[in-house]
């Protein structure tokens, strides 16, 4: 009988690998038995990163089989289960990120150490968030400013506003 | 290039072999994830809506601002490509296998240059990717992040101000980015160092694959080290750590060489000539034994023990002789025996050339 794996040399060992939790038994020549081995010793840590994410979805308790879905477990603009996203790991839109948010940061927090992007802002639609931003600021200012009755300074962050949503409504 | 040339060109620039520390590492990729806003991600698209964003992307590139700013690309949609075609342009690199699968309403476009190519409908709507020769990381983020505002200047993208980009698996979001190095390490292999040096660096949010083989070998000395982390951090922090462990890993490449030729100089050139051997006289050849001397040979012209065969073409090699691109460049199915026989026969054919030049 033939190696199953090169298909050239003799199979003379039975190998038994452990596959996405399924049992598999190879029966391999020496030569491919010993790579297989070698590559089994763990420096490839993303071998099956799905089934790696699936199961941390499992330990933040996203459920394991086919649940009775309840209510808020399902993506309000895509229709995505957490049944289904614990199973393939993948989100349906978006959306999703805000639907499953809360449950979501913990596992974000474990793959990628931290929840806050920090990184590249998309360059037109992202110069729309930054002056939001800067929005947000100067009316937390504005309210300040109006409470400790300076109101010559609320004046002139009134008038920075109005700029802004006049900047914003023009795109 | 039109994609139907690329398709059979075994030439791509990333294996110039030109650019930084080209004798270690081959070549530096940088993948980016990006979606679309208001539309599902395409793993729950339905057939119109996928085309949807084939049709958007079109109409991105044909946008005179972004030829302007980014230059011409091709879309091909990946039904319109042979079976091989499409397998030819995995093994250049060019797209993931994964856009192999349920095809239908998948497509690619790509730079003449080929340095540059968009992936639609994979498993994020667009993935942006730019591929060049040797250590070149920063060049090769500056242009996907060009092709990335190009395409941003009309395409509305699935961005949230405190997560980033978002992306169909939670393992991408934020940044987006994948970046990468292939690296040729035959001297920390056959010193036997190659598994502890690499071990380390999962410590440093890296992750590394072996290029050819089946998930967990590295035939040819052939490694892909990435990062893993995506959110978080910066670019620039993602790939200045990616640039300095890659230092790292290079000293110690270079350190495992000079030992090797030092203290097992008779093994070594040995070795080297028994591939150089087996490579210009062998009449039938797997690619698996292709693979491993043309690495071995690759050594050799690294360490000065073979002098006439210029280093690039071992890499082209690599590609050439890939089960896909042999059928593409013989024109016809091949049974395994033929294609041992083509393929021994195309190495002697190159590298006999190579010699006479
Ligand atoms: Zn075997
Ligand atoms: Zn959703």
């Amino acid at each position: 009988m033939e190696c199953e794996r090169c298909h050239q040399r003799p199979a003379t060992v039975h190998v038994t690998q452990i596959v996405n939790g399924d049992k598999r038994t190879m029966r391999l020549c020496e030569e491919c038995a010993r790579e297989i081995q070698v590559g089994t010793m763990g420096f490839f840590p993303q071998i099956d990163f799905h089934n790696f994410l699936s199961g941390l979805l499992h330990e933040f308790g996203f459920p394991t089989g086919p649940a009775v879905v309840t209510a808020g477990a399902r993506c309000g603009a895509c229709g995505l289960t957490e049944e289904r996203f614990a199973r393939q790991g993948l989100l349906g839109c978006g959306e999703c990120y805000r639907y499953f948010g809360p449950r979501l940061e913990p596992v974000l927090r474990r793959i990628h150490g931290n929840t806050r992007h920090m990184g590249k802002v998309p360059e037109r639609t992202g110069g729309k968030m930054r002056l939001k931003n800067r929005l947000e600021r100067l009316k937390a200012e504005l309210q300040a400013a109006v409470s400790r009755e300076e109101f010559e300074r609320a004046a002139e962050l009134r008038d920075r506003i109005r700029e802004l949503e006049k900047q914003l409504q023009e795109g | 290039m039109p994609i139907k040339d690329i398709v059979s060109n075994p030439h791509s620039p990333w294996m110039d072999g030109t650019g930084p520390e080209a004798d270690i590492v081959i070549s530096s990729r940088v993948r980016v994830a990006r979606n679309l806003a208001g539309l599902p991600f395409p793993h729950m698209l339905n057939q119109i809506r996928a085309e949807e964003v084939i049709r958007a992307v079109q109409a991105a590139i044909n946008g005179r601002e972004f030829r302007q700013k980014v230059g011409h690309m091709e879309l091909i949609r990946m039904k319109d490509l042979t079976p091989v075609e499409r397998q030819v342009l995995v093994e250049k690199h060019l797209i993931s296998p994964d856009l192999l699968e349920s095809y239908e309403h998948k497509a690619v476009a790509i730079s003449a240059d080929e340095v540059l190519s968009v992936m639609i409908n994979e498993e994020d709507h667009l993935r942006l990717q730019c591929l060049l020769p040797g250590f070149q990381l920063q060049r090769a983020w500056e242009l996907v992040s060009r092709l990335d505002d190009g395409l941003e200047a009309t395409l509305d993208y699935a961005f949230d101000e405190k997560l980033g980009y978002l992306t169909a698996c939670p393992t991408n979001v934020g940044t987006g980015l994948r970046a990468s190095v292939m690296l040729h390490l035959p001297g920390l292999v056959l010193v036997d160092q190659v598994k502890s040096v690499l071990g380390t660096i999962t410590k440093f949010g890296l992750t590394v694959r072996g290029l050819y083989g089946e998930g967990t070998e590295a035939k040819g000395n052939l490694f892909q080290v990435s990062n893993q982390i995506t959110l978080g951090q910066t670019e620039e922090d993602i790939m200045a750590n990616l640039v300095s462990v890659t230092r790292q890993l290079l000293a110690q490449e270079r350190a495992a060489r000079e030992a090797l030729y030092r203290e097992r100089k008779d093994q070594l050139e040995d070795r080297v000539g028994r591939a150089y051997g087996l490579l210009k006289h062998a009449r039938m050849m797997t690619s698996e034994e292709a693979i491993r001397l043309l690495s071995d040979l690759r050594l050799g012209i690294d360490l000065g023990i073979i002098k006439n065969i210029p280093a690039p073409l071992v890499i082209e090699l690599m590609v050439l002789t890939r089960p896909a691109f042999l059928v593409k460049v013989v024109g016809k199915e091949l049974s395994p025996v033929e294609r041992d026989v083509y393929r021994a026969q195309l190495i002697r054919k190159k590298l006999s050339a190579a010699q006479q030049t």
